[in-house]
């Protein structure tokens, strides 16, 4: 864990792909994503992205704050098998995941 | 007498659980532990259902529950309801147990008892769903304060929002005696 990518994703682009031409890298990676919701605390996100992910407290205010803002942030990224794992954890931790590959 | 409550004290996490409203938390946990329940179809595998692996593969019409149970996959319904049936009887399975738990803490009114790691997991994780479920039925929205100055006063869903303010206070005093 602790792995994080660079940025919280801004715009909800949607495109449909031409599978052939944009899978050509086996190992692009998935990411999962953590969307805001009006129900669960601030304080409590940061604490489950600290304590799960094992992020400093600076790093989980910072995630804390893109998913409450941006409306979602990327926590982690990995293999397909890793990330169904971290979306399994938060929707346990009652936060609302999912994941994708990454555009 | 003092209030349900959490405080630290060397490193542990105590709590009191208020005579008048243990009755109230036992209720809303009862719920709850019913409501996440793990599903076992009538016509269901019996060696599927052993190791784990449900039916449902699409998100529940209960709003509460499909707030609880989420897909997994934003735009991708076949990938979502395979990975539902391989997680969500194990995740109904883990809240339902998490909610057993805090009731087993809730047996001695008025007395203050110290909560093991495991314990204070099972209370953030209990308390977090019992405000989703609560917040979902409600509809909150962030502004939720508004939405309740909004309702007449003897509209009923006053007292729901009374006791969603009163778990969202209970979470946060428990989340700022962790480290």
């Amino acid at each position: 864990m602790g792995r994080v990518t660079a940025a919280t994703v801004t715009a909800p682009v949607e495109l449909e792909q031409p599978v052939a031409e944009t899978d050509i890298r086996p190992d692009r990676p998935w990411i999962t994503l953590v969307w805001n919701d009006p129900i669960n605390l601030m304080s409590y996100v940061s604490y489950i992205f600290r304590t799960y992910f094992g992020y400093d407290q600076a790093e989980a205010d910072r995630l804390m704050l893109a998913v409450h803002n941006e409306g979602r942030a990327v926590v982690s990224n990995g293999t397909r098998e890793e990330m169904e794992r971290d979306v399994t954890a938060m929707h346990g931790y009652g936060l609302w995941a999912t994941l994708q590959q990454d555009d | 007498m003092a209030p349900t409550r959490f405080r630290r004290r060397r490193g542990a996490v105590l709590l009191t659980v208020h005579e008048l409203e243990a009755p109230v938390l036992l209720g809303l946990l009862a719920q709850l532990a019913d409501l996440v329940a793990p599903e076992v179809a009538a016509d269901a595998d019996p060696l599927a259902a052993m190791v784990g692996i449900g039916t449902a593969t699409a998100p529940s019409d209960n709003p509460v529950l499909a707030r609880l149970f989420p897909d997994a996959y934003a735009d991708d319904p076949e990938s979502s309801g395979e990975f539902r049936r391989y997680t969500e009887n194990s995740l109904r399975e883990r809240k339902h147990a998490a909610a057993l738990a805090v009731i087993a803490t809730l047996e001695e009114p008025g007395v203050e008892r110290p909560l093991s790691p495991e314990e204070v997991e099972a209370w953030l994780g209990a308390l977090t769903d019992l405000r989703l479920a609560i917040g979902t039925a409600l509809s909150v929205d962030e502004d939720w304060e508004a939405q309740l100055a909004g309702l007449p006063p003897d509209h009923p869903a006053r007292q729901s929002f009374e006791i969603y303010n009163w778990l969202s206070w209970l979470q946060e005093t428990l989340l700022r005696c962790l480290p």
